[in-house]
């Protein structure tokens, strides 16, 4: 289990490599990446992520614990970054191992969803005249009552 | 203890962080200490619905203890991923 909180970059494609080698007890390896999106209303320039340093990571840790007992992960990684980034950057991704692919694709989706609402970080939106915190959606925390 | 502010609620407050003694039994308590203070603890806590709390890095409500508690932490509702 990896759980990375970091300003820089990574590498979609030398994170989902080191993860997929030495999974050779499982059978199905999923990742998701998450994108810096434009606001709804266009014109953003950077997109702000602060998080609470400390709590962050170790909320991270518990959602993925959670995740790897429910459905019995191989491995769980988790990157997400902070600080400014710009439409188009990769902000996250999580990736799961497991022995069939179901359980691969839920417990990516657990991660996303409690990520969502239950990790500690703030996203503000900054354009060249405006600078607005995005506002937590009620359906990311109703999607946490499926679970 | 320490009190950390996050997004909105540390841009009202206009700190990110500072130490404060306080008697104050629950976070309801401590929460109308501050109101009581100055305008700008009245801005940021006058909807407590809008508003989490954190003690000692664990999610938990406004009729918490704080009993042992060293780091309260206020902020909105989190936005990951």
């Amino acid at each position: 289990m990896r759980i990375s909180v970091q300003e820089e970059p990574f590498d979609l494609g030398v994170e989902a490599e080191e993860f997929a080698k030495g999974a050779d007890e499982v059978g199905a390896v999923v990742t998701f990446t998450g994108v810096v999106r434009d606001s709804d209303a266009g014109g953003m320039q950077v997109m702000e992520i602060e998080h609470y340093p400390g709590m962050t990571e170790k909320a991270l840790t518990q959602i993925a614990q959670e995740a790897v007992q429910r459905w019995s992960l191989g491995d769980v990684l988790v990157i997400h970054r902070h600080g400014r980034l710009r439409p188009g950057d990769r902000i996250m991704m999580v990736a799961t191992a497991a022995r069939h692919r179901k359980a691969a694709f839920e417990a990516a989706e657990y991660l996303m969803d409690y990520l969502k609402s239950r990790a500690p970080f703030w996203k503000k939106e900054i354009s060249a005249d405006t600078a607005d915190w995005v506002a937590a959606k009620d359906e990311d925390e109703d999607a946490l009552s499926r679970w | 203890m320490d009190i950390l502010y996050f997004a909105w609620v540390r841009e009202r407050i206009g700190v990110p962080r500072e130490r404060v003694e306080s008697g104050a039994a629950t976070v309801n308590d401590l929460v109308a200490e501050l109101r009581a203070r100055e305008e700008r603890y009245e801005a940021a806590f006058a909807d407590l619905s809008a508003l989490r709390v954190a003690l000692d890095q664990e999610l938990s409500d406004f009729d918490a203890p704080l009993e042992g508690v060293r780091e309260v932490a206020f902020f909105p509702p989190m936005t990951g991923g």
